[in-house]
């Protein structure tokens, strides 16, 4: 075991930056801040004991810029980097860097990381461990005969997916033979227009899926534990919007499977850290493997509030060599959350930045807020619209509900449109409130 | 000044960055605030018809008070910021003579210092023509991206 780290780089912004910041200071470790030159006036930047300018306000140009970072964690001499989520969170060659320059990445290995970072890697490295995956074909449909072969294996409905694709482009999903031929050619079609590469593969659709993660630990020595589940169905555009703990769609009994997946598909790479596994659950309450976050996420907090315990701090003390107990860890109580995002939910969620005028957070018991914004802030246009978490915890989830209601009507921001009136009809939709939702919930949902 | 005039510069603050204008002429003299503070911004600056008051901090409770942009100009005063993140210093080694000192007369090109970050020495050229009037930075010290380095009288 290495001795605490004495100053950690925060290489983030925002609300993340500001996360490490406090349990930094709570452990006594000193901060080294990094921003651009359109976060000077940013929270993190006057909370750290020290701030480095790293460059202009793209990116390429500060956060993402290696360069520029390491010669920040050298001219301060900190002895460690903290990643947050995002920019180089999951970025092997940072991670690989920084233990080149004797810089402990507080995050996995390079090889972790790219152990699930490559799509195909991490679903064969999930079939070899026994941790089940979306069933589908190896490799790309030759013809359209073959798919209807593999269809009949893998069991109808399935999707053409795009091997070089995203943004839903280039998928199509079959419900039964007679499509087939029709889905296979237009699939095809659409990704060579979009991606210039028609290569389409086939997987089995996962009917009205939901989004449950597990959060994972594992420390240097192998041992690894998990800390139950996350449902992140809320989302818009793939984007989560909202998050809970426990899912009101979960059992005790899988629960136990998910969980038992989790430490598996984490063990299968060794993983020392914190990070999530990311399932899609039918409605079945058949679970499949979707990939492997090997980072910190936004909604950590969820977790943290439901076991009670700092995810930054046991992530810090993976990295200098802590042993883990190798429990795992059940929800002692229900929590949410909401993300505040600076966009405007009547004008299709369009982002809103500027300057905030007025700001009032809300408080009282069972509401945290990780925000790092502030009375008269400027939210600069370069970077993503979320300006802050809201976070409720009580006894039973309907509490949880009332309280985050009752906590987003204290929510003052003005000078900025934020997604708050979003989550207050939420809140009081009804099937929200009976945990009727899948990740297809946000289609049909209209403000009113 | 008549109404209608005095009317159209009320509309075009509403629609600016100026906290307060005055304006004096054989009439009399007209002075309109604005209701709320202004945004302290890096926009184009106000027309240059009218002359604006200085805009006040903004009374943000938990923030420290906001300072005006910082200028790049002190009088006609020019100011090299540095490109890159790294320790600064004055003399490419330690046995060879200062780069750039109070009185040296710079060109676009010339080597003002050397940056050093990670092992590599990286020479820093002025953009500018003028006379170092100013150093900044002490030698063998850190320095981050836009720090001002050296004051020159073009």
């Amino acid at each position: 075991m290495d001795p605490m780290f004495k100053k950690i780089l925060i290489a983030n912004r925002g609300e993340i930056a500001l996360r490490v910041i406090r349990t930094c200071r709570e452990m006594g470790i000193k901060t080294v801040a990094v921003y651009s030159t359109a976060d000077k006036d940013s929270l993190h930047v006057k909370f750290a004991d020290e701030a480095v300018c790293i460059g202009k306000p793209a990116g390429a140009d500060s956060y993402l810029n290696i360069p520029h970072i390491m010669a920040a964690a050298e001219i301060t001499n900190a002895d460690a980097v903290h990643p947050g989520y995002g920019f180089l969170a999951e970025n092997s060659k940072f991670s690989q860097i920084c233990a080149d320059h004797g810089i402990k990445f507080i995050g996995p290995t390079p090889e972790m990381i790219n152990k699930m970072g490559d799509k195909i890697t991490a679903k064969e490295t999930m079939i070899k461990a026994g941790v089940p995956v979306v069933p589908g074909g190896e490799g790309l449909l030759e013809s359209v005969d073959q798919a209807k072969s593999l269809a009949k294996d893998v069991g109808y409905p399935v999707i053409l997916k795009a091997t070089a694709g995203g943004g839903g482009k280039g998928m199509r999903v079959v419900w039964e033979e007679s499509e087939m031929e029709k889905a296979y050619t237009t699939a095809k079609m659409e990704a060579a227009a979009s991606f210039k590469n028609d290569g389409v593969y086939m997987e089995k659709f996962v009917e009205e899926p939901r989004h449950i993660e597990i959060q994972v630990a594992g420390d240097q020595y192998g041992t690894v534990c998990h800390m139950s589940e996350r449902d992140c169905s809320i989302q818009r555009r793939h984007q989560k919007l909202v998050e809970e703990s426990p899912s009101p769609f979960m059992t005790p009994e899988l629960r136990k499977k998910m969980g038992e997946a989790a430490i598996k598909a984490a063990s299968a790479i060794n993983y020392e850290s914190v990070g999530t596994i990311e399932f899609l659950v039918d409605k079945h309450r058949n679970f499949y493997f979707m990939e492997m976050n090997t980072r910190i996420q936004v909604e950590h907090c969820v977790t943290e509030e439901v076991i009670n315990f700092d995810l930054i701090k046991e992530q810090i003390k993976i990295a200098r060599g802590e042993t883990i107990s190798g429990r795992n860890y059940e929800p002692q109580m229900h929590a949410i959350e909401c993300r505040i995002n600076a966009e405007d939910p009547y004008n299709d969620f369009r982002p809103s930045p500027g300057r905030i005028t007025t700001l009032h957070t809300p408080g009282g018991h069972g509401v945290r807020v990780d925000s790092h914004v502030y009375a008269g802030y400027v939210i600069p246009p370069y970077y993503d619209s979320m300006i802050g978490k809201l976070i409720t915890i009580a006894q039973t989830r309907e509490e949880a509900i009332d309280t985050m209601y009752r906590a987003l009507s204290e929510y003052v921001i003005e000078g900025v449109k934020t997604t708050i009136p979003f989550h207050l009809q939420l809140m009081q939709n009804e099937d929200f409130r009976k945990g009727n939702f899948t990740t297809k919930f946000l289609e049909s949902f209209k403000m009113k | 000044m008549d109404l209608k005039q005095i009317h159209e510069l009320i509309k075009i603050i509403n629609k600016s960055n100026i906290g307060e204008i005055s304006i004096e002429d054989k009439d009399g003299k007209v002075t309109i605030k604005q209701k709320e503070e202004p945004a302290v911004t890096v926009a184009a600056p106000a027309p240059q018809v009218y002359t604006a008051a200085p805009q006040q901090a903004p009374a943000a409770p938990a923030a420290a008070p906001a300072k005006p942009a910082a200028p790049t100009k002190n009088d006609n005063l020019l100011t090299i910021k540095s490109p890159m993140i790294g320790t600064f210093y004055r003399r490419p080694s330690p046995d060879k003579p200062i780069l750039a000192d109070v009185g040296t007369e710079i060109t676009p090109g010339k080597v003002v210092c050397i940056i050093e970050a990670m092992k590599l020495f990286n020479e820093i050229e002025s953009e500018i023509k003028g006379t170092i009037v100013k150093v900044l930075v002490e030698d063998a010290s850190p320095v981050e991206y836009d720090q001002p380095l050296f004051l020159v009288e073009p």
